[in-house]
């Protein structure tokens, strides 16, 4: 019964025009986006809690919810309505513009903020299924061969954003943050696109059909044998490592947080906003962490191949032989689950976002710099030599 | 070192005068300035090549008040000093008059008093290590040292009936003896706090983004530290071993075995092993308080010019409800003369100097207050560093506007 309704609704899908596929799949994505970057925020302070030994947001319930006997007591202690609150407050406040501002710059910037965290997505593959040839065919937007270097170009634009957001405030401290968010970010920038280089060149080996997209390099991940399934992140430790703390860069997260350090900038490039034009960059920040650690998740760990050495199809394989279960190896299933362990994945690496988060200091900016440059960059330099050096002796 | 006098003007004309530099405000509203302090700075880039604090912001008068009320209605007013250790200050205050009229409160008083200064010490380092991990992006401490700071308040509030502003003190005693069992519960405190110290310090202590943050950051060296009269753990990170606790010893002092720990180099990192330092210390003192805690009376019970009697005497006894209503009404009968009495407060060294033609009203109050001597050395230190060690630097000199502005 059911798997009729699935393939049936599944047909309606695929016999839409593309366009509308398209705009259909558009929307899940952005449903998908914005929730969890709302959940992330709810995970942070709940985080937070965890690790300083509070019980975090827990008060803020709705009426009704309060009468469902389990279910509303446990969203109540695990401070979803917070989260509800939160958005509806930056919907609903008054949006000030306040009177000192370039004001066009100004409103721009924070939309300038939400183009590229969400454009960037597009070109992630989150998913996959099994084709009735048994191909494993990707799930994304916008299956890009050149993923990786329009995820790098796009995200880089942010930078735009928060230097315009600071010089538009036309205030001191934003312009400090912005100057200081444009040095830092671009030169994380450098370091994180040379750590990645190792692995391209590793797939690309001579006499390999050329690809730069994310779905070739889950693939390669995804092959039988010791080789082939291993993990990038086993076999590029230190690719993994640089692009790792490159990203904490990029994202502003602490330790690196210096372009937002509240201690001596006060809210940094976003002090002069409020309401809805700052929950965009708070959206921005958040969507930015979920491409970066999906990035890091599809190069290193193996996108959505359940354990390493073990892929999907494998995966499949045995908990069907296992159970039985012919629902299992339908395509949509397979779809449903590679997305899962994907998300698992994903909101893992969040996780030890805020774990670091809340539990080391801030450097300061001029060592942010001096690690950027001094330290990340040659290593980077050096891990891209070895493996180039690595690969043309294998071959 | 000159007197200028810090106008706002004066930084904008300066401005003007270079126009590649920027000026600043940083405060009297901000983050980390740690109340209302105002750092008046201009920059070149980011580093600072000039720094003029801007103090005032929560001036109250406090010292004219003073010479408007009786000696113990003044005791509230020293709570809004250092507020993160009012009962330090209720003690220093009230020994300086007491030194003035000569009193000397009983043994058990005594240890009362340095108990509940030594409580306070703890919160107020307490309170100090959370900002400036705050200062240098370390939430976490501060959320774990105010969970610690929140059991000292419970047991202040049992103690005084408050938790922050406690007025704790009386001219001749104090307001309250101990509950029952109160010591216990401060022995319990003790046992507890000692490993959970360990645990935000280790937070801290051995890490290398925290390191690279405060080594070498705001040195004050020893000569420095010494001409612009830096007192308390700011002093003794700089290296010398002045504790006024060691070498002019009050309300007992003396009779219990402490170290006096010092620093090397003078840094932000030394100011703050020193006072994690001394908060093991005073887990030492109140240790040794309540092992050897004396009976008798906890207050003077002769002074009769000077404490209230006991309730119940007062609502039966004429002689003492007379004695209580003069003491209400004419204050604590005080000797003419002038007394300077120093206390060493978490903050630094707290004076007093109080100066009485007679009767219950102070006829001049001058308060001494570490914080803003401490913080008369900014604009010596904050030349040449960035905008970020500004920052760790206030939160390492640990200050209170409360005490600075008075």
């Amino acid at each position: 019964m059911i798997p009729t309704v699935v393939n049936a609704m599944a047909d309606f899908f695929f016999n839409l025009p593309p366009l509308v596929q398209g705009i259909l799949k558009g929307l899940a994505v952005i449903c998908v986006i914005f929730p969890i970057a709302g959940v992330c925020s709810m995970a942070e302070r709940k985080v937070a809690a965890w690790v300083q030994d509070r019980p975090g947001p827990n008060r803020a319930i709705v009426p009704w919810f309060a009468w469902i006997p389990f279910l509303g007591r446990f969203l109540q202690r695990l401070g979803l309505f917070h989260v509800m609150a939160d958005g509806g407050k930056m919907l609903f406040k008054e949006d000030s513009l306040p009177g000192h501002v370039r004001k066009a710059y100004f409103i721009f910037a924070p939309i300038a903020a939400m183009i590229p965290a969400l454009t960037t997505v597009t070109v992630v593959p989150f998913g996959a299924y099994i084709a009735a040839n048994g191909g494993i065919v990707p799930l994304a937007l916008a299956p890009l061969d050149v993923g990786i270097l329009a995820v790098f170009a796009v995200a880089s634009l942010g930078v735009y954003s928060l230097i315009l957001a600071g010089w538009a405030s036309n205030s001191k401290y934003p312009a400090l943050g912005s100057v200081r968010a444009s040095a830092q970010l671009i030169s994380y920038e450098l370091s994180m696109t040379l750590s990645v280089l190792p692995v391209f060149l590793w797939i690309n080996s001579p006499g390999m059909e050329a690809s730069l997209g994310f779905a070739r390099v889950v693939e390669f991940q995804s092959q039988p044998g010791f080789w082939g399934g291993m993990w990038f992140i086993f076999l590029m430790p230190v690719s993994a490592f640089i692009y790792m703390v490159a990203l904490y860069a990029e994202t502003n997260r602490q330790p690196f947080d210096t372009i937002e350090s509240e201690a001596d900038l006060v809210g940094s490039f976003h002090t002069e906003y409020g309401a809805f034009k700052w929950g965009l960059f708070f959206v921005a920040e958040y969507s930015h962490m979920i491409v970066g650690s999906a990035v890091f998740t599809l190069l290193f760990l193996g996108g959505w191949n359940p354990l390493p050495w073990v892929s999907l199809a494998t995966w499949v394989g045995w908990v069907h032989d296992l159970t039985g279960w012919a629902w299992l190896v339908h395509p949509l299933a397979v779809g449903l689950f590679s997305i899962a362990i994907f998300l698992v994945k994903v909101l893992i690496l969040i996780f030890v976002f805020m774990w670091v988060r809340w539990t080391v200091p801030r450097f300061r900016y001029d060592q942010v710099m001096k690690l950027g440059w001094q330290k990340l960059l040659p290593l980077a330099i050096g891990n891209l030599l070895f493996y180039a050096i690595a690969i043309a002796l294998i071959d | 070192m000159a007197t200028e006098l810090n106008i706002p003007d004066t930084a904008a004309k300066a401005a003007e005068a270079a126009p590649d530099r920027m000026s600043l405000s940083m405060g009297p509203s901000h983050p980390s300035t740690h109340g209302v302090l105002r750092l008046q700075m201009e920059l070149d880039g980011e580093i600072l090549t000039k720094c003029d604090p801007v103090v005032g912001y929560l001036h109250r008068g406090d010292e004219k008040i003073a010479e408007n009320m009786t000696y113990n209605q003044f005791v509230p007013y020293t709570d809004r000093l250092d507020y993160l250790a009012p009962l330090a200050n209720n003690m220093a205050y009230a020994i300086a008059v007491e030194k003035l009229a000569g009193l000397e409160v009983p043994a058990r008083c005594q240890a009362i008093r340095v108990i509940t200064a030594e409580m306070a010490r703890i919160s107020s380092h307490l309170m100090g290590l959370g900002a400036f991990g705050l200062d240098v992006g370390a939430w976490t401490v501060l959320v774990h040292s105010l969970n610690q700071r929140e059991h000292l308040y419970k047991l202040f509030e049992e103690l005084t009936g408050a938790r922050f502003t406690t007025s704790y003190t009386r001219i001749g005693g104090v307001s309250r003896d101990i509950p029952d069992g109160w010591l216990d519960r401060v022995g319990g405190f003790c046992d507890q706090f000692l490993p959970a110290l360990e645990e935000i310090l280790s937070l801290l202590t051995r890490n290398k983004i925290f390191l690279d943050r405060t080594v070498g950051v705001g040195v004050i060296t020893k000569e420095d530290a010494l001409a612009y009269g830096i007192t308390g753990p700011n002093l003794r990170g700089s290296g010398i071993a002045l504790d006024l606790r060691k070498d002019k010893p009050y309300s007992g002092y003396e009779q219990y075995e402490f170290d006096v720990p010092v620093g090397s180099k003078g840094d932000s990192y030394d100011r703050y092993l020193v006072r994690g330092e001394e908060m093991r210390q005073s887990v030492r003192i109140i240790r040794q308080v309540i092992a050897k805690f004396p009976g008798g009376d906890w207050y003077a019970k002769d002074a009769r010019k000077i404490f209230a009697p006991p309730k119940d005497k007062i609502l039966t006894s004429m002689e003492e409800l007379i004695q209580n209503f003069m003491l209400v009404t004419e204050g604590p009968q005080m000797p003419a003369g002038e007394v300077y009495f120093e206390a060493e407060n978490p903050k630094g060294i707290l004076g007093f100097y109080v100066v009485s033609k007679g009767g219950g009203v102070p006829w001049r109050l001058k308060i001494r207050s570490p914080s803003f001597c401490n913080l008369s050395i900014l604009p010596k230190i904050c030349t040449g560093i960035l905008i970020s060690d500004v920052v760790t630097l206030l939160g390492s000199l640990d200050f209170v506007m409360g005490e600075c502005d008075r």
